[in-house]
């Protein structure tokens, strides 16, 4: 932790000799010195961190600990749970071909909207990254589509715009193109979720905006003296400097995709419709916890998410010593 | 900062010209960036132009200006559907939202400095949990927290979507208060101490004015994603009179089975007023949130 310099307080000179040493903490305990002469203050900070130790146990920890006890049941709310082993579990991989299927329309779902919101955000970003007027009110209004896109309105007005008779197909006749049925269609109701998932490119634009500020210019102008074009510069200075941030934005990202529930029951039919090409993993997992009333099953699919959600992490993190590199 | 993209020429050319290109480069950035910024927000435009035309004007019209005027639109669709009107919706949702914002800004902010700035036995484990929580996915939680809250009798209240907010649950916000506090100076703490200040009174007089920038941001966001948080809201609450507008909205879809695109659109429109309203006032303190968590180089 490095301290800025500040003119704020001429105490603080004398203040690192000790002299608040010798004061009662709040806790009421003779107070013990440590380094810098910080006081430790233990009854204060358990006080304060009340709130949080509550909540991280009672609302984040016990919770997940119970459903794992219940993923190896079968419970539907009203009698108790009944203990059947890893019965959820096998018959997920071996007698459910909807599980298997949600899966597979999961992955690909990631798969195809992460990298594509991502190169979106970086695009735009560089594009924003030059200093010029009005720059923040843009900045603002490339943001705007991840504020509203999370709402069931924007997934509603989404479905619209991609109807038959939709703008969308109305802008392609313009060019003489005749647009096909997207949202009912199977084939392509994916792509208009990725779509969306792609409109709201907003936060990993805000970061990589920050990231590219922090590139010193020296190493470009050291490569205009070297007689570096545009591309080599990008592709020598601006991604590897940008690779922390990318990381970053991927893990995020991919999280948040493997999740995405609002638009696939939305845009979709909400049954995961038409013919399950929009049976997202969540989507079915809410199926299954709140329509069929199978806690025990849903518990232990939400279990297998965590536990694939962990692996591909820490792979991406493991994958990040080849191609992150971090200020020399 | 990037560097001038400029093209070191082949040969130099004459002077007007240069004048010309500089002249010229910023005018096409603001093109492009105009022309990109139409496409982008054209369903928005789309969306409230429409909640203005009839029914009938809507599908099979590219532009979003209303040629003949519906302002029925809002009338109709305010009704609701089965007896349940969009005044219940809007309420609830405040609601909600309001006991979010308060729950969060108080307890992110008080954990962040316990966090960030007292010195206690297994503070790194504290810390390390605190940022760990952050990769946690937040929808796999719900079903083992709809079963706590099941247990506890809240389901069909306000309570699961409001209590864990002041227990400083939402990992993000925490992070952004903790990564705002360590930029400001230690020297203000041990000056206060010197003074006979305890962590309590240092977080109240010293701290609490300096972070307010942080604690502006978490209400925004906190706001904001508790107003569209579909997904918790349609499973913890059931009864009409409870509902909120996602839920709402997603009711009245259904109920009119998509015929009365008007009415629907204008309900849409209403339901992201009052984010339209927010960014309007505090568009800058959104960009800066969202930056300030993220890398330092």
């Amino acid at each position: 932790m490095s301290s800025p310099t500040s003119t704020l307080s001429t105490a603080s000179q004398q203040g690192r000799g000790g002299t608040a040493a010798k004061k009662k903490t709040d806790a009421g305990r003779p107070a013990k010195v440590r380094r810098g002469g910080r006081r430790r203050t233990n009854g204060a900070a358990y006080l304060m961190l009340s709130p949080w130790i509550l909540g991280t146990v009672g609302v984040l920890l016990l919770p997940l600990l119970y459903s794992l006890y219940l993923s190896f049941t079968q419970y539907d709310l009203l009698s108790r749970p009944h203990w059947v082993g890893l019965q959820n579990y096998r018959e997920m991989f071996t007698a459910d071909p909807r599980f298997v299927h949600s899966i597979w329309v999961t992955v690909q779902y990631v798969l195809a909207s992460a990298p594509l919101k991502l190169l979106t955000a970086l695009g735009v970003a560089l594009l924003l990254a030059r200093p010029r007027k009005g720059q923040g009110l843009y900045r603002a209004l490339f943001y705007l589509p991840s504020l509203l896109g999370t709402s069931v309105a924007i997934a509603i007005v989404w479905q619209g715009t991609f109807d038959v008779n939709g703008p969308f197909n109305q802008f392609l006749n313009l060019f003489g193109i005749k647009g096909g049925a997207w949202v009912s269609d199977p084939s392509t109701v994916r792509w208009v979720i990725v779509g969306l998932a792609m409109w709201q490119f907003g936060a990993p634009m805000v970061i990589f905006l920050a990231g590219l500020k922090q590139i010193p210019a020296e190493l470009y102008e050291a490569a205009d003296v070297d007689g570096a074009g545009r591309w080599r510069k990008f592709a020598s200075i601006t991604l590897p400097a940008l690779s922390p941030v990318i990381l970053f934005n991927l893990v995020v990202e991919m999280i948040g995709a493997f999740q995405a529930f609002t638009p696939a029951q939305l845009v979709g039919d909400g049954q995961g419709g038409p013919v399950d090409s929009t049976l997202f993993y969540t989507l079915y997992l809410y199926q299954k916890a709140f329509t069929e009333q199978q806690m025990g099953y849903a518990a232990a699919m939400a279990w297998v998410l965590i536990l694939g959600l962990s692996v591909l992490t820490g792979l991406l993190f493991w994958s990040s010593r080849f191609w992150v590199h971090y200020g020399d | 900062m990037t560097a001038n993209t400029l093209q070191t020429p082949a040969r130099p050319r004459p002077r007007s010209d240069q004048r010309v290109l500089a002249r010229l480069r910023p005018m096409l950035w603001h093109v492009t960036v105009l022309v990109l910024l139409l496409f982008l927000l054209y369903p928005v435009l789309w969306m409230v132009g429409s909640s203005f035309k009839p029914t009938q004007d809507i599908i099979s019209t590219l532009s979003p200006w209303p040629v003949h005027f519906a302002g029925s639109n809002y009338s109709t669709g305010w009704q609701g559907s089965a007896g349940t009107t969009f005044s219940t919706y809007f309420l609830n949702s405040a609601l909600v939202a309001l006991g979010a914002v308060i729950g969060n800004t108080a307890s992110c902010s008080i954990t962040a400095y316990a966090m960030a700035r007292l010195e206690f036995r297994g503070r790194a484990l504290v810390t390390g949990l605190a940022v760990g929580m952050l990769l946690m996915p937040k929808e796999v939680l719900l079903i083992p927290q709809y079963l706590l809250f099941h247990k506890l009798g809240w389901v069909d209240t306000d309570l699961p979507l409001i209590v864990p907010k002041f227990l400083a649950v939402d990992a993000f916000f925490v992070f952004l208060n903790l990564q705002f506090m360590r930029g400001l100076p230690r020297e203000l703490d041990d000056a206060a101490a010197l003074d006979g200040c305890g962590p309590f009174r240092t977080f109240r007089y010293i701290l609490l004015p300096l972070i307010r920038p942080a604690m502006a941001t978490t209400a925004i966001f906190t706001f904001i994603w508790t107003w569209n948080d579909y997904f918790s809201q349609l499973i913890y609450l059931n009864s009409p009179d409870k509902q909120t507008m996602p839920v709402g909205l997603r009711m009245f879809l259904d109920a009119t089975s998509g015929s009365e695109l008007g009415p629907m659109f204008a309900m849409a429109t209403v339901s992201l007023a009052p984010l339209f309203a927010l960014f309007v006032f505090f568009q800058r303190n959104l960009v800066q949130g969202i930056a300030t968590t993220g890398f330092k180089g």
